[in-house]
């Protein structure tokens, strides 16, 4: 009780109401809901049945299960959508403070440098679980709206009943969370270097991008499994039956280590610098 | 090194540096901000003044020297200075999508010192004391300068302090404004609060300050208690005649060396070189008619500018 009491009077709860109050985050959070919606209403539309192996993976399944709406939605968001929301909260975490000139209060608050970081790295990885839920959850009510529900087929054949299903949708969005982490403590480190947000949105967005066409490229295949999108795709395993969580323990692994190297990167950095914002 | 003595001082330098390559923007000062007083700081633009004050804070690293703030050595104690120092520094920032109210709270949930408990108490009385209680709830976007300035004043107010740093606090204040922050300012060093003013408000700081330092291109060259640096050394002559060219002469043979500008006579004269009566009596027998006739201690802005010197060029 005393816990909770100490938590509302923080800087971490008064980061996460910051953030979750301005409409910039309620905006991205809109335009990613709509990726099921409109996704859903496309296969609506489309009338016939999809040949399976055309179009994004899944999508065959979604007329006849609305409960895969979810899943394909999320593999159309992972390559440049998410990305962008997480670049844009990333970038903004120490770039934005230092452009509206609050950095300077809140470190003479006093604000320690690194529990100021740690805070606003919590922070982006709040948005990114919220943003992969609200498109989960999103992406289940449209589908059971529109689309027939009922147990789900497997990819390896299995049937499981719909909360069996659902805890996989669950885990699904859990292994996405943690594949955007690497990228936000790139985000924040970016933003440590300047007092220019858009500028370190940008930047982020463009790791991601050019990540992304690296591990596109098979001469250099050597270095793909270090890439922080190496697992982004890989959460097909848990949509088998038994469910295989090893591409979820790398991922997990991964993304820790990029936290670590570019949170120490943003740590020496930061408590380095002057403040001149 | 900081010593215990250092206790009697809120700010205390000594030989402090601040250097970009091979320029010293602040070089070697030594400054003694006495607790309970109120400091004037006083420099023209670019003079090191704010890169002072962002050394003090915490917020600059210091190339070299040591600095004690109230008592404890920055920077590696000012985690125990900070909470009990309210600060105003380079104009006021806030969050332009919150409400003037959520700012406060913002920054106050930022203080791990502050007690959550009597958070919401606390903010409201610092919103009062600036008489911003009526636009609390309005997003600072929409807040004018003045009422953004009297917010930053209301940030520094959250906590009982032991000092306040205030850089320009009146700015963009109307009247009303800068007499209130004037008496809030007064009332608060009467409650025992070391105030750091930082201003180019010459008459506002000769109103209110008990002491005062001057920088100038990255040096202090006037340190100490009004009363003091009042003690002139040399005095400021006025006169005003239609006979400037005979007041000119007539000035020469005191050794007064004086310029005119029309019928407008000024000059510097060493304190108890000669007496004013002894002027007048010298121009009096020349035949000057006298419109007008002053010998006083100059002005803080008169005095401020022989220490800095003239000319529009912000300094190196």
């Amino acid at each position: 009780m005393l816990r909770a009491k100490a938590f509302r009077g923080s800087l971490m709860y008064s980061e996460l109401s910051v953030l979750f109050r301005r409409r910039r985050t309620w905006a991205m959070l809109f335009t990613v809901a709509l990726i099921p919606i409109c996704l859903a209403f496309a296969v609506l539309a489309s009338g016939s049945t999809i040949p399976p192996g055309e179009g994004p993976p899944f999508l065959d399944r979604v007329s006849q299960n609305g409960l895969f709406v979810g899943f394909t939605a999320m593999i159309m968001a992972i390559p440049l959508f998410l990305p962008l929301t997480i670049g844009v909260v990333a970038g903004d975490t120490i770039a934005g403070e230092a452009n509206t000139g609050t950095l300077r209060y809140l470190l003479i608050a006093p604000v320690n440098r690194a529990r100021l970081l740690v805070v606003k790295f919590l922070g982006a990885a709040a948005f990114c679980l919220a943003a992969t839920f609200t498109l989960m959850i999103t992406g289940i009510i449209i589908g059971a709206i529109l689309f027939p529900v009922g147990p789900v087929t497997l990819l390896s054949g299995d049937v499981v009943s719909i909360p069996q299903a659902l805890l996989r949708i669950f885990l699904v969005a859990i292994y996405v969370t943690i594949s955007l982490l690497g990228l936000s403590a790139i985000g924040l480190f970016i933003s440590t270097l300047t007092v220019i947000p858009v500028g370190a949105m940008a930047a982020t967005v463009v790791v991601s991008t050019v990540t992304q066409i690296l591990g596109a490229l098979p001469q250099i295949a050597v270095i793909h499994p270090y890439l922080i999108s190496y697992y982004w795709l890989g959460f097909a395993d848990i949509l088998r039956n038994p469910m295989d969580l090893g591409s979820m323990l790398s991922n997990t692994l991964l993304q820790l280590a990029y936290i670590a190297i570019f949170g120490s990167l943003a740590y020496s950095r930061f408590t380095t610098k002057d403040v001149l914002s | 090194m900081v010593q215990s003595s250092d206790q009697q001082w809120a700010i205390k330098t000594v030989g402090l540096t601040k250097s970009f390559g091979s320029h010293n923007a602040v070089d070697s000062i030594d400054l003694q901000v006495p607790r309970g007083s109120i400091f004037g700081f006083l420099g023209p633009n670019g003079s090191g003044k704010t890169t002072t004050i962002r050394m003090l804070m915490g917020l600059a690293n210091i190339s070299s020297g040591d600095v004690s703030l109230l008592g404890y050595s920055v920077p590696e104690e000012i985690g125990k200075a900070l909470p009990k120092v309210g600060a105003l520094v380079e104009g006021p920032a806030f969050y332009p999508y919150l409400s003037g109210r959520d700012n406060l709270i913002r920054f106050d949930s930022a203080d791990r010192y502050a007690d959550p408990a009597t958070r919401a108490a606390r903010v409201d009385a610092a919103l009062a004391k600036v008489g911003l209680t009526q636009a609390e709830s309005k997003k600072v976007h929409a807040y004018s300068l003045g009422m953004k300035q009297r917010l930053g004043i209301a940030n520094a107010l959250l906590q009982p302090r032991d000092l306040l740093v205030l850089d320009e606090p009146t700015n963009g204040l109307d009247p009303q404004g800068t007499r209130e922050v004037r008496n809030l300012i007064r009332t608060l060093a009467h409650e025992g609060i070391t105030i750091f003013i930082s201003s180019h408000l010459l008459v506002e700081i000769e109103q209110i300050c008990t002491h005062l330092a001057v920088m100038s291109q990255g040096k202090i060259v006037a340190q100490g208690s009004v009363e003091e640096l009042s003690k002139a050394e040399v005095l400021s002559l006025n006169l005003f005649t239609a006979q400037s060219d005979l007041a000119l002469a007539g000035l020469k043979s005191v050794g007064i060396t004086a310029t005119a500008d029309g019928e407008h006579i000024t000059a510097t004269v060493p304190g108890g070189q000669i007496e004013p009566e002894r002027i007048v009596a010298v121009l009096v027998e020349l035949g000057v008619g006298i419109k007008s006739f002053s010998l006083a201690a100059p002005t803080l802005e008169e005095r401020f500018v022989l220490l800095t010197g003239e000319g529009f060029d912000v300094a190196r």
